[in-house]
């Protein structure tokens, strides 16, 4: 069987779904961007197939996965720190009980 | 003084004016006050008269009111002899009134009031005088009436005061409809109101020629006005009302209903006799003298069976008005105003005299009184003069006048001249019956203590007896009769002094006074076989030939009747479809207050309860919690996109 566009669009989609489904149901902040990270990865699984599948000559596809994976690193690194910050302060990582900014 | 005219009929209004506006703060409680304004207007009347005896032309004032359309219409005085004479006799006559109401109306609770009505009604009365045209003479005319009435109605708590001021005015007020009539039909086929030019276009014959209904015009218009005078000078068949205002104060009933306003009639007749001069046959005039004849002797019969002594006087003033206006009607245009001044003097004396007899024994009934004669020296002399006069003895005033009537008829109409003996006969009977039973005998009254007026009340007395008495000899053929030549109407030549005829009205008055001093004072005859004697005559004397009870029936009652229907027809229709509207109204303004309630504010709640249901279910919406709106932004995304791939 041929490896197709078609299938790596479906695996970035079933990522992007499990990526999706972790941002909607974890409580806990760290699995929260863990979710993202999963999406943001589906996101460049697309980049690097359409760069690969729709315009093998042209490189952008590949330097926008490049830029994305630079942004999910930083990403990734305010998201701990805030975590790690708001955990010393409240004693606890889970969303739901972090709510001083509400009203 | 003839630049001064203005200013006769201006003092009473300013004192008018002076007592309505300050009453009893003022000198006198007023009356001083009023008594200065007739007093200045009697000085410039005198003066203005005297001046006019002179001779020369009238004295003319006249200014420039409006301009109706193409006619100018001008008010002005105007001073003739003819006007200068009845001047005189208002204000001399009203000055006396004025200081005799002092002492009359002491203690009144209306004491300034009075004075106020006098005031206005003088300067209204000389107003009357000095119009030289039909409007303003119709001004001064209704002024006139207007304050009759409020002097007669003086004491309004009596109702029987009250209706009768309300009968006089109401009854002149007919006649004054025909004059009225009579003044519009001149102003519409002259153009003016102005005497002189209406005089002068009837004398050229300007309406000669007409005729309106078949009936002369000229005659037509006489007789309309004369119908104004017909009802102020209480001619039959409009006499009615003048007993009845004997309610009014006795000064009252001397001034208004004796001297003056009700000669304005003759005055009115005399003033615009050109008219009636030259109606086609002189028909106007007859009508006139008939008029005056028959009310003359009418009167004169019903003044013989009054106990009241007020009204004793008021059927002899209308007696009296009756000859004057006989004798304007048979041609003496002279003798007429002769009688009109006489008249003027000694009747008001004859009322202050009964004023004072009143004001000393509190009752109006001769039947009660009795034997004044010796507790009030004064009132009685100065009653006998002013009855002696009334009755026609010379060398009185009232004989040389009445005289003259006597004498103008007697040339012209036997019929009404054996009318007008008789009703010298009857006058001096009434009058000496009045005299024998106020002032001779005894006292019938025992609850009274008659006593002598205060002098403010005599001497005004002691001066109209004194007129009374000499005012006549200016018509003496003895001084050359001097009123013959100051009043008179051009075209009329005088009837020469009769001897005989003297002769004969003095013995008719004398034979009155005999016969009276027989009934009354005497007792040979039995005044109850007099009355037997006269059998239904009396009974129709007595019930004053039953003008009030004709009336009544023919008149008043249908009128009320029309009244009363008019009455219910404006409290159940009128005011029914009015309330009607009404309740109209209210029932449609209850609808839309339902309409309101339910349907508008509904309206404007149901928004109000939409927004806040709206509101309710969609909070639950805003659940707080950053999971559920990333949810429903990744459904929203898929229903897009599977939106966006199956179309």
């Amino acid at each position: 069987m041929e490896l197709g566009l078609a299938h790596f669009l479906t695996t970035s989609a079933l990522l992007f779904c499990l990526g999706l489904y972790a941002l909607l149901t974890r409580r806990n902040a760290v699995a929260i961007l863990m979710g993202i990270e999963l999406m943001l990865n589906a996101a460049n699984i697309n980049l690097v197939a359409f760069n690969r599948y729709v315009a093998p000559a042209a490189l952008n596809g590949q330097i926008f996965a490049l830029v994305v994976i630079t942004l999910a690193a930083c990403e990734a690194g305010v998201g701990l720190a805030l975590v790690i910050s708001a955990y010393r302060r409240l004693r606890t990582i889970r969303v739901d009980e972090i709510n001083v900014l509400k009203w | 003084m003839r630049d001064l005219i203005w200013l006769i009929p201006l003092f009473p209004l300013l004192a008018f004016c002076a007592i309505v506006a300050f009453g009893r703060r003022l000198p006198g409680a007023g009356s001083y006050v009023a008594v200065a304004g007739i007093g200045a207007s009697a000085l410039v009347s005198i003066g203005l008269f005297l001046e006019m005896l002179g001779g020369g032309p009238p004295a003319q004032l006249s200014l420039r009111w409006m301009i109706l359309g193409e006619w100018p219409l001008d008010l002005g005085f105007r001073v003739d002899q003819l006007s200068a004479l009845m001047l005189l006799v208002v204000t001399v006559v009203g000055s006396m009134i004025f200081v005799y109401s002092i002492g009359y109306m002491h203690g009144d609770p209306r004491f300034p009031r009075f004075f106020a009505y006098l005031s206005l009604f003088a300067a209204s009365m000389l107003l009357l005088v000095l119009a030289d045209n039909l409007l303003l003479l119709y001004a001064g005319w209704e002024l006139v009436g207007l304050c009759s009435y409020l002097l007669i109605g003086f004491y309004f708590e009596r109702p029987s005061a009250a209706r009768a001021s309300m009968k006089a005015f109401i009854t002149t007020r007919v006649g004054d409809f025909f004059m009225f009539l009579g003044i519009l039909l001149i102003f519409l086929h002259l153009g003016t109101f102005q005497f002189e030019e209406i005089f002068a276009r009837v004398r050229e014959g300007a309406l000669s020629g007409a005729t309106l209904g078949g009936v002369p015009l000229l005659t037509l218009v006489a007789v309309l006005l004369f119908g104004g005078a017909v009802g102020k000078s209480a001619q039959v068949p409009l006499h009615t009302w003048l007993p009845d205002a004997m309610e009014g104060p006795t000064p009252v009933s001397a001034l208004i209903h004796a001297a003056t306003m009700v000669a304005a009639g003759v005055y009115m007749v005399a003033r615009t006799y050109t008219l009636f001069f030259e109606s086609g046959g002189q028909t106007a005039l007859h009508v006139v003298a008939y008029v005056g004849g028959v009310t003359a002797l009418m009167a004169a019969t019903i003044a013989v069976v009054q106990d009241d002594i007020k009204r004793v006087l008021a059927y002899s003033t209308i007696s009296q008005l009756g000859l004057m206006m006989l004798g304007l009607g048979m041609l003496g245009y002279t003798a007429g105003m002769f009688h009109l001044m006489t008249h003027a003097f000694f009747k008001a004396l004859l009322f202050l005299g009964a004023g004072s007899v009143i004001h000393a024994v509190h009752t109006n009934s001769i039947k009660e009184m009795g034997g004044l004669a010796r507790v009030m020296p004064s009132t009685y002399w100065t009653f006998l003069i002013g009855a002696l006069a009334l009755a026609g003895v010379p060398p009185f005033a009232g004989f040389w006048s009445k005289d003259e009537i006597l004498l103008e008829t007697f040339h012209h109409s036997p019929v009404l001249f054996a009318m007008a003996a008789l009703t010298s006969f009857l006058t001096a009977f009434y009058m000496f019956r009045v005299v024998f039973y106020t002032f001779g005998g005894t006292l019938r009254k025992h609850d009274a203590h008659p006593h002598e007026s205060p002098p403010v009340m005599t001497r005004p007395l002691w001066v109209l007896a004194f007129f009374a008495v000499f005012v006549g000899l200016v018509g003496a053929p003895a001084f050359g009769a001097p009123i013959k030549h100051f009043i008179e109407f051009e075209g009329i030549k005088h009837v020469p002094f009769s001897a005989g005829l003297a002769l004969l009205s003095t013995g008719i008055a004398g034979a009155g006074i005999f016969l009276a001093a027989l009934v009354y004072h005497w007792k040979v005859i039995p005044a109850s076989g007099l009355r037997r004697a006269a059998g239904p005559l009396y009974a129709l004397v007595e019930g004053k030939y039953f003008f009030d009870e004709v009336y009544a029936v023919a008149v008043v009652r249908p009128t009320l009747w029309v009244a009363g229907s008019l009455r219910k027809f404006d409290i159940y229709v009128v005011d029914g479809i009015v309330n009607l509207a009404g309740v109209a109204g209210l029932r449609v303004a209850r609808l839309y207050r339902v309409f309101d309630l339910y349907v508008v504010d509904g309206v404007v709640n149901l928004v109000g309860w939409m927004a806040k249901a709206m509101g309710g279910v969609l909070r639950y919406v805003q659940t707080g919690r950053v999971e559920n709106y990333l949810l429903a932004i990744a459904l929203g995304v898929i229903v897009l996109a599977a939106a966006g791939l199956l179309r």
